[in-house]
């Protein structure tokens, strides 16, 4: 397979120059913040762990009235599991839990190979470029790592 | 093709095939390929206890193949030969069972941080099992146990030292004919992880005067699922049992049992007998090379491939400047590229290299390093594969730096 299909330039330029690489105002800073979507609501912050690389990443998100805010993560983890969470963060912003929970679904289908229609995958937008991971077997822990996370917070979140 | 790579067939169908994870496991000769399934077609049934000729002859192909490797690493004696999976169930059964029969509440367990997983994990169990406290010895910048290292961590608490022979990430040679003097001096059993270090030159058991020898089949060009657990008859006799049943036994009781004679002992279950031909056949098979050329060719090849690296700015080479005392283990990073990153796309080169922690997290702390990429080389490898893996290393650094 060329790798080229994997290592595109969506993915590289999200890992390069990711927008979502930082951290969240807490509410508390939010009088002196310069990041106006932040709004001085709770943000919810995960840790996400890989044992068999050792990456990791924390993933926080803002949550106003159910809706996603504005997400950010920090971490070191390869070029897959950093543009992956940072093309994540740009598909959430902006959806309910229940929206973005669906997405994280439906990402993780598509990269066990499960969901391969793409009608289906087209919801992914720009997460559709990692499709072929789904091919790489030893790589698909990377790519998941950010959705998973996301997938379990959100989800703890409902449960409160 | 060099003549030596055309022994191994995934060789002959993959020629441009760079294999450098050889510290993961060798590729496997016709000689070992063609010796399993020589027994399976002509000898298989299951040994030790059949009243008839194939199991006889089972039998004969085990026990031959147990006396070969005494004689191969210079024990005294066959029934000192325990067979195992690979190096892990070794370093597992010896800190299973000779902590059992040494370790009292305080003792103390000496490893390196330099250990694989494989010879850490166990000791950790052993120490929480028998309130025993598992110790630490660090090494110098070139990856070497100094003996004033060794005698600053030894206590009257101090009862086993486990160290690696070579270290799996870093490449270096423990100085054993020193170390393991100092230990026995003060009571200290030694038990030596060899499972990167027989590949590579020829080891005497009797001359190192170690108590315990553990090494796997695969990383030896014999078949994955076979290892050997060297002891000493002292140490054997006088240990309990790690794996119980069939076997393994002598008397059995509805309460209680007797326990077979070595090595049977320590062999519970049928054994994987087409494993033991194979790991002879993969001693025939090192003999016939040499391990003059072996290490002739390995030295040539670490010191080339950490030459060429070491020239690339954005490389950093992990252990001894010294790249021929790397016994074929060059572990590096390339800037801000991770090693998973970097392994996938050298595969896209043909390039076979390791991305990751090496199952050594401790130690790639020790280094700060988190992860590297490992090359490791084998007598097999040639100037044209370092070739190809230099010019992989450009290629992904040009990859990532492309994207401005």
């Amino acid at each position: 397979m060329a790798l080229n299909n994997i290592y595109n330039d969506i993915l590289m330029e999200h890992n390069m120059h990711p927008d979502h690489k930082h951290k969240l105002l807490q509410a508390s800073d939010h009088k002196t913040a310069i990041n106006p979507k932040c709004e001085a609501d709770e943000i919810l912050v995960k840790k996400g762990l890989n044992p068999s690389c050792g990456d990791e990443i924390v993933l926080e998100i803002n949550v106003v009235n159910d809706i996603i805010k504005d997400a950010a993560f920090n971490g070191q983890g390869c070029a897959i599991s950093q543009a992956s969470t940072d093309i994540m963060a740009d598909l959430i912003i902006g959806k309910s839990i229940d929206e973005a929970i669906k997405l994280t679904d439906l990402f993780i289908d598509m990269i066990r190979g499960e969901e391969t229609d793409p009608k289906k995958l087209e919801e992914l937008d720009e997460a559709m470029a990692l499709k072929d991971v789904s091919h790489m077997p030893a790589r698909v822990k990377c790519a998941v790592l950010a959705w998973h996370t996301l997938n379990e917070m959100l989800k703890e979140k409902k449960q409160k | 093709m060099n003549r030596y790579k055309n022994y191994f067939p995934i060789m002959r169908r993959n020629s441009t095939l760079a294999y450098l994870d050889n510290a993961a496991t060798t590729q496997k000769p016709d000689m070992v390929i063609d010796a399993v399934a020589d027994y399976y077609r002509r000898e298989n049934a299951n040994p030790l206890r059949g009243l008839y000729e194939l199991s006889q002859k089972a039998t004969d192909a085990y026990e031959n193949a147990r006396k070969k490797i005494a004689e191969f690493i210079g024990a005294a004696k066959a029934q000192e030969i325990i067979y195992t999976r690979n190096a892990s169930e070794s370093l597992n059964l010896i800190a299973f069972s000779l902590s059992e029969l040494l370790l009292q509440p305080d003792d103390e367990i000496l490893i390196s941080i330099m250990e694989h997983h494989s010879n850490m994990i166990p000791w950790q169990q052993a120490a929480k099992r028998h309130k025993a406290k598992l110790i630490y010895l660090y090494p110098n910048e070139d990856g070497i146990i100094t003996t004033a290292e060794l005698k600053n961590k030894i206590s009257d608490k101090t009862k086993i030292l486990s160290l690696t022979q070579i270290s799996n990430v870093l490449g270096s040679e423990q100085n054993l004919k020193e170390l393991i003097p100092i230990a026995h001096a003060h009571n200290i059993v030694v038990s030596i992880d060899g499972a990167q270090a027989i590949p590579h030159e020829k080891i005497d058991v009797s001359s190192l005067d170690c108590d315990f020898y553990s090494f796997s089949g695969h990383k030896m060009y014999a078949p994955m699922g076979i290892g050997i657990l060297y002891g000493k008859e002292k140490y054997l006799e006088a240990m309990p049992p790690f794996l119980t049943g069939g076997e393994m036994i002598d008397y059995v009781d509805e309460q209680t049992a007797t326990f077979a004679e070595l090595p049977y002992k320590f062999e519970a279950g049928t054994q994987n007998v087409g494993g033991a031909v194979g790991l002879a056949a993969a001693i025939d098979f090192i003999e016939s090379i040499g391990y003059n050329k072996i290490i002739e060719r390995e030295t040539e090849l670490s010191h080339l491939a950490g030459e060429e690296l070491s020239k690339l700015p954005y490389i950093t080479i992990y252990g001894s400047n010294n790249f021929s005392a790397h016994h074929g283990v060059i572990a590096f990073n390339i800037e801000n590229i991770h090693p998973h990153d970097v392994a996938s796309l050298m595969d896209s080169g043909n390039v076979a290299i390791r991305g990751g922690h090496h199952c050594a997290q401790p130690l790639m702390r020790f280094l700060k390093c988190n992860f590297c990429c490992r090359a490791s080389i084998a007598f097999y490898n040639d100037k044209a594969d370092i070739k190809q893996l230099i010019e992989q290393v450009k290629y992904i650094r040009s990859y990532f730096h492309g994207v401005k």
